[in-house]
């Protein structure tokens, strides 16, 4: 027989009622991650059934997808800001969170931010642990070596009542990506690179396994970036073997284990990474050395190119379709198309090395006349981290706007929107028509390609600026 | 939920593919606390102009999609986000089956509880339906198959689980409780606490 991969190790671990042929294993879940949008549905049912918060000991709230991004400190500010159906919501799940006894990371907690920014700095966060959220982008939290996914309203009720959900196993897809980046190529564009090998749809059905050398030599924030973008390659749950450079983010945390539990900690994790005689459904290997920083060019993320590559002529009607809403020229490079918007911030690039990526490009230089510059860090530890380093100085000396943290224009649901037919360079992960605003387009890239882009007021390679930069010094 | 066990409809088609959930239902409808009414946004963006004025040449506002129960769209329709209000605004909308050679993951799984047929199909029968909109089918649940003009079946996979919840409007959370006592017995007995 052969070995077991990291997902078959972590899913056996917590199989309650194994799967048939006629019925769907029962999965014990340790993370229950919420926030305001996608519960509400689901505390209305376990109230209409007279249902109790299971373990509300293992579940987390925050408020980041609806949440404004000029300060708010209290509910009153809350209403003159938002508008009022945002308000409604928030309010329904501090309420909700009040009367089922759950621990919120609201707008009076040094801790609040997005929820996958949030859940891997207080530490709870860990390897081997099943985690799940009413948000496609809970696949961060694989980057620790945890399986965790992106589940439906219904299922945040399972969650919440019965702290589990019934799931047939995926099928395993281990994509090896070796070798060394070059300067200016970042874990954005690793997975940028990803998707486009292997699709939107490359990953239905499946859980990814990221191995090879590229990347472990990644920090834990870079990790973070490339397991984000796994649904955007069709797979709910991306994963990234536990390493000494996951126990020493760990380590310390406050909600990481402590002591002696600590140690015991540690000691069952390294048994986590998969044996070397696993076998996967599928493989996929992509060389590191060839990489360049990747702009999308269409409006899905499989759409991307390297920067200075022409674009694909359309094969379809569903891309010629892409190219009009982009207003991009087939055969041509994106590299010099005009620039209205540049936002940093997201689930998948608005951590403290992102924000210091963008700041030291961005350093004593001015964004664009004809760019408005949004920068929202992940959280507000994030944020206080990034202000003790006088980043936010840096930004606004530029002409960027820094803000309170949250989902902001990654989804355009509370204010911070881009306009009908400006373009925007983003450090998000969709880049779907109207995603950050109606008639909005978006260019997915990495933080230096996005700030490169609003110093230059079009798109632009990074990797000349730094290379600038490191002459200077 | 209502059982499912039939849907006999004429087919309205979208042959784009990767129509993601922002495009079923853009996130600024989301900032609700309720299902109720989705359907009025459905497609928005799509549908109606800057001004929010149905936008008539667009699929949805056109005569003939009326009455049109069945939506054929593209590969690997409801990529995208994990947001239940997708499958909610088509039903809302009264959009009962979706047709497709491929269908992302959550979309599926949220349109099987809330009772949304995903029906998967071979490349030449979608080739088919996509030339042909307007046609009456029959989406037989108990059978797994699709029921063509021509008399053809197709078949299509669901598993015998879904099938079963759908056939007898189960919904899966009571299933799940039915199990509290194997759910008490492993928090007891794993080897380690999260
Ligand atoms: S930052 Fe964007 S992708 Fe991430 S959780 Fe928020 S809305 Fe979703």
């Amino acid at each position: 027989m052969s070995g077991k991969s990291l997902f078959q190790k972590v899913w056996d671990d917590h199989i309650v009622v194994a799967e048939t042929a006629d019925t769907p294993a029962v999965l014990y879940i340790d993370l229950h991650l919420t926030h305001e949008v996608t519960t509400p549905e689901a505390f209305s049912v376990l109230r209409s059934r007279g249902l109790r918060i299971r373990r509300p000991d293992l579940t987390l709230a925050t408020l980041d997808h609806s949440t404004p991004t000029v300060p708010v400190t209290s509910l009153k500010d809350l209403d003159v800001v938002s508008e009022p159906a945002a308000a409604a919501q928030i309010r329904v799940m501090i309420e909700n969170c009040h009367e089922y006894d759950i621990e919120l990371f609201g707008f009076d907690s040094d801790a609040r931010g997005i929820v996958h920014v949030i859940g891997p700095e207080l530490g709870i966060t860990q390897p081997g642990k099943t985690i799940v959220c009413g948000d496609s982008h809970t696949s961060t939290h694989g980057a620790f070596g945890a399986l965790a996914f992106g589940i439906g309203t219904t299922e945040v009720g399972h969650v919440l009542a019965s702290q589990c959900l019934l799931q047939r196993r995926p099928k395993t897809l281990a994509i090896h990506v070796d070798g060394q980046l070059g300067p200016g190529v970042t874990a954005k564009d690793i997975i940028l690179a990803i998707i486009g090998r292997i699709g939107v749809g490359g990953g239905t059905g499946h859980v990814i396994e990221y191995r090879g050398s590229a990347i472990r030599s990644l920090d834990m924030e870079q990790r973070m970036t490339i397991c984000n973008m796994s649904i955007e390659g069709g797979a709910r749950a991306g994963m990234i073997a536990p390493d000494d450079t996951t126990f020493q983010y760990l380590q310390n945390r406050p909600m990481a284990p402590q002591g002696a539990a600590w140690d015991a900690a540690v000691a069952r994790w390294r048994n986590l990474p998969s044996d070397p005689d696993a076998t996967f459904d599928r493989e996929v290997a992509i060389d590191a050395n060839q990489l360049t920083p990747m702009v999308t060019y269409g409006t899905n993320p499989g759409m991307v190119v390297p920067i200075g590559d022409p674009v694909p002529a359309a094969a379809n009607a569903s891309a010629r379709k892409a190219l009009d809403y982009m207003g991009v020229t087939e055969n041509k490079p994106m590299l010099g198309m005009p620039v209205d918007v540049v936002f940093i911030g997201s689930c998948t690039n608005s951590r403290l090395s992102d924000l210091r990526l963008a700041a030291d490009l961005m350093r004593g230089q001015k964004v664009a006349k004809s760019v408005r510059m949004l920068v929202v860090p992940g959280s507000e530890q994030v944020k206080r981290a990034a202000e003790e380093e006088g980043l936010h100085e840096v930004f606004r000396a530029a002409g960027a706007e820094w803000r309170e943290a949250g989902c902001s224009m990654c989804i355009g649901m509370n204010g911070d929107t881009a306009g009908r037919g400006e373009l925007c360079v983003s450090t998000s992960n969709r880049n779907f028509e109207g995603r950050q605003g109606s008639g909005a387009r978006t260019v997915l890239a990495s933080p230096l390609t996005a700030a490169a882009s609003a110093i230059a007021g079009q798109i632009a390679d990074p990797r000349p600026l730094l290379r600038q930069l490191r002459d200077v010094s | 939920m209502n059982k499912v066990t039939r849907v006999q409809s004429k087919t309205m088609v979208m042959p784009g593919s990767d129509i993601d959930t922002d495009q079923i239902i853009p996130a600024r409808f989301l900032t609700t606390t309720t299902r109720k009414g989705l359907g009025n946004a459905l497609f928005a963006d799509w549908r109606y102009d800057a001004a929010g004025k149905p936008k008539p040449d667009f699929l949805l506002n056109r005569p003939e999609a009326a009455g049109c129960g069945i939506l054929v769209a593209g590969n690997n329709f409801g990529c995208g986000s994990s947001r239940e209000h997708a499958p909610w605004a088509l039903l809302d909308f009264g959009i009962h089956a979706v047709i497709s050679t491929e269908i992302a993951d959550i979309f599926r799984g949220n349109s099987l509880k809330n009772g949304l047929v995903p029906v998967i199909v071979d490349k030449v029968t979608h080739g088919w339906l996509i030339e042909n909109p307007g046609v009456e089918v029959t989406i037989d649940v108990a059978a797994c198959e699709l029921h063509l003009p021509d008399g053809r079946a197709v078949s299509f996979p669901i598993d015998g689980f879904s099938k079963y919840c759908l056939l007898n409007g189960v919904d899966q959370l009571g299933y799940l409780l039915d199990h509290a006592d194997a759910i008490t017995h492993y928090e007891h007995t794993r080897p380690w606490k999260p």
